[in-house]
């Protein structure tokens, strides 16, 4: 499968509330042990509904190219 | 794709509900207690946060009212009330506004002050609630009612503030509950991996 140029990426202020989770229309992220959300890369497609839900917006949509260089930028 | 709905995604009509119910009598004020308890027992014994994920009832009426009815602006929250020190900081400050709250029962349970029938918002300003019936029962019940509404009417005012201004469910960020239950759930998670290791 291929996968999308796009994907989303949780920072670590997350507060774990579960919006994004409840938005995501591929069941894509998942709240792991009450701490934070986690969004499975082979799933997320970049659409960016749960980015534009998050109340804290500490979710970002990158460019899949280049990702660990803009993930630690974001951390 | 439209999700399906659980029985749980209609939880914010309890929400509504209590508040109107408080607001007729104040005794339902201590329903709330509900509010308080089930999420800090879902996080002490399965170590999520299963009640802000999903059941939270104010949560739901903030995304109705922000979103459905279009009455948020969908901002950015600012930076300050996501940092920790705020949301930690916001947890304190609730917490000895609610022992305050519990000293004040006791003062009306052990006779050293009279029942005051009023429901205090932010904290300050004194609304007289003089329509609620309260002879039934003993003053130190009823002196918690209105503490307990006084504090639940606060937040879902704070709440309904930063709804507008902000995301529709920006009070999730500084909501004290869901810093406490976070703050269980991190403590639970490093005591779990702590011991696998050892």
């Amino acid at each position: 499968m291929r996968l999308s140029k796009r994907l989303a990426v949780v920072s670590k202020e997350c507060v774990a509330c579960g919006c994004c989770q409840k938005e995501c229309p591929l069941g894509a992220i998942s709240i792991f042990k009450g701490l934070y959300a986690v969004v499975d890369p082979d799933k997320c497609i970049g659409c960016g509904k749960c980015a534009k839900v998050c109340p804290a917006s500490v979710i970002s949509i990158i460019e899949r190219k280049g990702q660990n260089e803009k993930e630690k930028a974001l951390v | 794709m439209k999700r399906k709905k659980h029985w749980y995604d209609y939880l914010w009509i309890a929400s509504a509900l209590y508040l109107i119910l408080g607001f007729f009598n104040i005794l339902f004020a201590w329903l709330g207690i509900i509010c308080f308890m089930v999420p800090l027992l879902i996080s002490i014994f399965s170590g999520t946060k299963a009640y802000c994920n999903q059941y939270c009832g104010r949560g739901q009426l903030f995304e109705l009212l922000g979103r459905r009815f279009k009455l948020s602006k969908n901002r950015d929250i600012p930076h300050w009330l996501r940092s920790k020190w705020f949301r930690y900081g916001f947890l304190a400050f609730f917490m000895i506004m609610f022992f305050n709250m519990l000293f004040s029962t006791w003062l009306v349970f052990s006779g050293a002050r009279t029942l005051r029938e009023v429901v205090t918002l932010f904290w300050v300003f004194k609304l007289p609630w003089h329509w609620a019936n309260t002879t039934k029962v003993a003053p130190w019940i009823a002196q918690f009612a209105f503490g307990f509404y006084s504090i639940m009417l606060t937040s879902t005012l704070l709440g309904l503030i930063t709804m507008v201004l902000y995301k529709p469910r920006s009070w999730c960020v500084y909501c004290p509950m869901g810093t406490m239950t976070q703050g269980i759930c991190k403590i639970k998670y490093k005591s779990e991996s702590q011991k696998q290791n050892h």
